[in-house]
């Protein structure tokens, strides 16, 4: 008996399910019962948390500042000085970009004071015409790449501007313009610091880990304690935001570079600097650029987010439409801020990719052809705005600038499209709605919250001891152990319901439809390429159309958990089965398989541990899904996490419950990467 | 190209008691060691033994080749030289100088200056251009811009790659890569020339294609050669000198002929004993002294020929031909019966004497 159990792995996980069960059914439901749940023991955790942050603002290292208000010396602490530093520096950025974009006064006044300002009323940078900044794109476009690329970013701009979201795009631009390149220097620097030192990165591996699954949320709670709240503190939580993937793909970029290339590289007598610059980055860049993608994805993806401290744009907007249910506005809304991340991804990859030709003999005017035109686009537009200002003497000048929500709107249309929908499918989706959410949720909810806290540590350690031995049972349980001794035991079965049913109806999706897609090369590009347009959209974004449907409802979080988690588990088996070798194809040609015996014999078994990893992404994403559904209702860990930014003593709560919801991640994070890991060396992929 | 210059010059590179030895203690152990590495017993500590006591000269204008099946050591050493890995013990000197003494900036001057490489997997820059690529060690060095390419340029007409200038290394065959790795190793006009199995990764024919211009561009540019290859053949046919080393030990450094003849070890015995021997060996070793008795054709060959270049010629003869050293003067004589027995009478049975 014993030995058989340690021949089959499976039959040691059907005695774990057993014995499981079995606890489910016998172990009661009483309070106190510590089989049932576990004590809060953390329960202070929070308010230590507080205390600290209190005593590091307001207590530690007092310094003597002098204040030119009441003009003498005050007791200020250091931290906050450093950090009103570090807001101003880049509350500073933003409004130089944003003023020299949309005009005003707030950069002079930097450089002067208010007095100046008032007293000189000519003192004011007027913005500049709609028509000359999208001019301006589309001469960049077309010189980094190509008549295409002028193109759309021409449209992008045309765009925004003619459906009235001028303002707040460009406000939303100069946000991502400053917290982008911000965000990609400190991850090349990190990477680049890992690279070379094994003990960074031994430090920094836990600390992404933790970064990059945590929800977005619990970053602004601690930012806006520390930073305060308007552009710079959305800037900032974006900035931690988008941060680790740059350091993670920096890092695996210049491990990947060959060491002959290096060596190529210190031969041909390069220092240290010029062999980072010069050879290695460069080399890895592929790796790197698609940090830079994450990166300005990241950031765009955090513009709503970041909305709730204060950054101004495109995000607040797109949340006040949603609130008040405008669908049709909130799609046009949340088609900027898409076209927007698209523009800067396509700019900054065209950028990079950019060559030089040495033998072209070119005269002043060639060379400098781009300039000319963009004075060209500049006076043509100005004298454009001025036409305007003849032409609209009453009202606004459309050709300076078409104010907030007085340009084409499309939101009747969809507003009538939604109608109809109602209209129509009322009963239809109603009735699904009603069915899903008692039929199905609700069972599984309450099953899960049944679930006694002995059987689910023993179902969640025994997975982790059989999959990767003692090591991974402890790591498992830690991570359970934190959660548990929290007072939010419940709150987290909430969230694991809402994320076990997504990712077992998204892994299910993208299985099925990356397999099927993956059985014809163009159909599997073709999946690709609609991987990489989801992606694309900030994740917000798929929260419209779902509440269009389905309302405030349960339905909703989970249809949009679904559909933004599907992608991962799709690309990951796309690609996991395209990478079975050619020569394990005609191997079992040869030995006379049908299509389907191959896929279930060779290709499934091989492309197995790629599944996997698109599974432990597909985690990742619901996760942040879940959490980013606390916005259109959910009784979750994200809903308390999002009343803690409201709550004046947030700091403690909301990271608490930050790791909470990290630490569901990392522990199934945990179990899938060993498994996969394991299968990989199993079967010499790596 | 010869041998003879060793007598002339003081050493360009100079070996003494080369270690090198992977592990976390290596420096502890080779320090108890005392000069004695037991490679053996190195592993049982956790302690890899790389090269292991490499002791020899390289004279200007010499091509030494590094030969040794993967693992033996030979790229090892190879990098102890230039110093892209630092030796465990003993003493590299590059004209004089121990380049183990350099600090960092020294050694970038030294680069710089006198030493380009050439890599088995090419190791261009790919997000260069071939121009760029070649360029690349000029412009590490300061050089403007203008100069560097147009520099780069005549380096593209050197190796005959001249209209591929804006191409990208993945848009290249591996023999045009190789090109260009052989540009960009001589962009700088180095003095000392180091190739890690430059033609390695290359298919047969396009490698004996570079080995004709290998030799070529050495014939023009005389540099001062280290050559690392594991093709026995490959280093026969380039080699001034053979170093073949085993499990990181210098088996036998000599001249193709006398490794051929005199294999010093069994090991060196097993790789010379399928090597034909017309191939390798000059007429000088199968000539004998001259006779004036003896009548002479009126043919007169030279004594550094090849066998298998000459070897019709004195077969048809009737008579016995005269071999001449580079002065025109008559050395020696070969008998056409000793030509067929180094063809035809087995390598390593040569004292059986078996005659077809």
């Amino acid at each position: 008996m014993m030995e058989l159990l340690r021949e089959h792995k499976y039959l040691q996980f059907m005695l774990l399910i057993a014995v499981f069960l079995l606890m489910c059914m016998f172990v009661p439901a009483t309070d106190g019962s510590w089989l049932w749940r576990l004590p809060p023991l953390f329960k202070q955790l929070p308010l230590m948390i507080n205390n600290s942050v209190d005593f590091l603002m307001f207590e530690w290292w007092l310094v003597d500042v002098y204040d030119p208000d009441i003009e003498e010396y005050e007791k200020q602490p250091v931290m906050r000085q450093v950090t009103r530093g570090i807001s101003g520096f880049i509350l500073f950025l933003i409004e130089f970009v944003r003023e020299l974009i949309l005009g005003g006064v707030k950069t002079i006044v930097t450089f002067t004071s208010w007095d100046w300002a008032t007293e000189n009323p000519w003192a004011r940078w007027p913005g500049l015409p709609w028509t000359v900044v999208a001019g301006g794109a589309a001469i960049l476009g077309y010189r980094l790449s190509g008549i295409g690329l002028a193109l759309f970013a021409g449209f992008t701009f045309v765009y925004i501007a003619i459906f009235g979201q001028w303002e707040p795009s460009m406000q939303t631009l100069s946000f991502v313009l400053i917290a982008a390149p911000m965000a990609i220097l400190i991850g090349l620097a990190l990477g680049v610091c890992a690279y070379k030192s094994k003990t960074v990165e031994t430090i920094l591996n836990p600390l992404l880990n933790i970064a990059q699954i945590m929800p977005h949320f619990s970053y602004l709670i601690p930012v806006m304690v520390f930073f305060g709240i308007g552009d710079h503190a959305g800037a900032i939580a974006t900035i931690i935001f988008a941060t680790p993937p740059m350091v993670r793909l920096t890092l695996l970029g210049l491990k990947k570079v060959s060491p002959e290339v290096a060596e190529a590289g210190r031969m041909a007598g390069c220092t240290d600097r010029q062999l980072m610059r010069r050879v290695l980055i460069p080399t890895a860049r592929r790796d790197i650029l698609i940090g830079v993608n994450q990166v300005i994805m990241q950031c765009l993806a955090m513009v709503v987010i970041a909305s709730l401290i204060g950054a101004k744009g495109l995000g607040n907007d797109l949340l006040i439409a949603l609130n008040r249910l405008r669908i049709g506005l909130a799609l046009e809304i949340g088609v900027c801020i898409v076209l927007i991340a698209i523009v800067l991804d396509r700019l900054s990859l065209a950028w990079a990719n950019k060559q030089t030709d040495y033998f072209a003999d070119q005269s002043f005017k060639q060379r400098h052809k781009h300039s000319i035109w963009f004075m060209g686009v500049f006076l043509a537009g100005v004298v454009l705005a001025w036409i305007g200002s003849l032409v609209f003497k009453e009202g606004f000048n459309y050709l300076y600038l078409i104010p907030h929500n007085k340009g084409l709107t499309t939101g009747p249309f969809w507003q009538a499209g939604v109608d109809w929908l109602w209209d129509t499918f009322f009963y239809t989706l109603k009735g699904f709605n009603e069915w899903f959410i008692v039929d199905v949720l609700i069972p599984v909810k309450t099953a899960f919250l049944a679930m006694p806290v002995v059987a689910t540590f023993t179902l969640a350690m025994g997975t982790g001891f059989i999959v990767g031995g003692i090591r991974s049972a402890l790591i498992v349980g830690g991570y359970l152990l934190f959660i548990a001794l929290t007072e939010w035991w419940d709150r987290a079965l909430i969230t694991s319901y809402l994320m076990t049913m997504a990712v077992l109806i998204s892994g299910l999706i993208g299985i099925v439809a990356g397999t099927l897609c993956a059985q014809h090369p163009r159909a599997a590009r073709w999946l690709l390429v609609w991987c990489d347009t989801f992606q694309t959209f900030p994740s917000f974004i798929y929260l419209i159309p779902v509440m269009m449907l389905f309302g405030v409802t349960d339905t909703s979080v989970l249809i949009a958990i679904v559909v933004y988690a599907t992608i991962p588990a799709a690309r990951y088996t796309v690609v996991g089965l395209q990478s079975v070798p050619e020569q394990l194809h005609d191997a079992g040609s040869m030995a006379g398989v049908n299509r389907f015996q191959r896929y279930l014999s060779i290709e499934l078994p091989m492309s197995f541990p790629h599944m996997a990893l698109g599974i432990n992404q597909t985690v990742v994403f619901a996760l942040a899904m879940v959490i980013i559904g606390a916005l259109i209702g959910t009784d979750d860990l994200g809903q308390l996490i999002l009343g803690a930014i409201s709550e004046k003593q947030g700091v403690g709560n909301g990271l608490v419950l930050g790791f909470c919801v990290a630490f569901i991640g990392l522990a199934i994070d945990q179990i899938l990467r060993t498994w996969a890991n394991q299968r990989k060396a199993a079967l010499g992929l790596e | 190209m010869s041998s003879e210059a060793s007598n002339s010059n003081d050493p360009v590179i100079r070996c003494e008691n080369v270690f090198k030895i992977f592990g976390d203690n290596a420096k502890r152990m080779m320090k108890e060691s005392g000069g004695e590495v037991d490679a053996a017993k190195f592993q049982e500590q956790g302690c890899i033994v790389g090269v292991n006591n490499a002791s020899f000269d390289v004279h200007p204008g010499e091509l030494l080749i590094i030969m040794g099946l993967s693992g033996s050591g030979k790229s090892t050493l190879l990098r102890c030289i230039s110093r892209l890995t630092d030796a465990t013990a003993g003493k590299i000197f590059i004209e004089g100088e121990d380049i183990l003494k350099m600090n960092n900036k020294q050694l970038i001057q030294l680069r710089r200056s006198k030493m380009g490489m050439v890599f088995q997997s090419f190791a261009l820059l790919p997000h260069k251009t071939v121009l760029e690529n070649i360029a690349f060690p000029l412009q590490v060095k300061g050089v403007s811009t203008d100069d560097s390419i147009k520099r780069a340029g005549e380096m593209m007409e050197l190796v005959s790659l001249s209209g591929r200038e804006n191409y990208f290394p993945r848009e290249l065959s591996g023999g045009q890569q190789q090109r260009v790795g052989i540009a960009r190793s001589l962009a700088i006009e180095p003095d000392i020339w180091f190739l890690d199995e430059p033609f390695s990764a290359l298919d047969p024919l396009i490698r004996k294609e570079m080995q004709d211009e290998f030799l070529r561009l050495q014939g023009v540019l005389s540099k001062t050669i280290l050559f690392v290859t594991h093709d026995f053949d490959e280093a026969l046919r380039l080699a001034d000198r053979i170093a073949i080393m085993k499990d990181g030990i210098i088996e036998q450094l000599d001249t193709p002929a006398n490794i051929v003849l005199n294999p010093a070890t069994e090991y060196v015995r097993k790789f010379t004993e399928e090597v034909p021997r017309e191939k390798v060996l000059k007429i000088e070793t199968v000539m004998d002294p001259v006779n004036p008795a003896d009548p002479v054709s009126d043919i007169k060959v030279s004594k550094d020929a090849i066998i298998e270049s000459v070897a019709e010629v004195v077969l048809n003869s009737s008579k016995p031909v005269s071999v001449i050293d580079s002065t025109g003067a008559i050395v020696g004589a070969v008998h056409a019966s000793k030509v067929v027995h180094l063809l035809f009478g087995g390598h390593s049975k040569e004292t059986s004497g078996q005659l077809s």
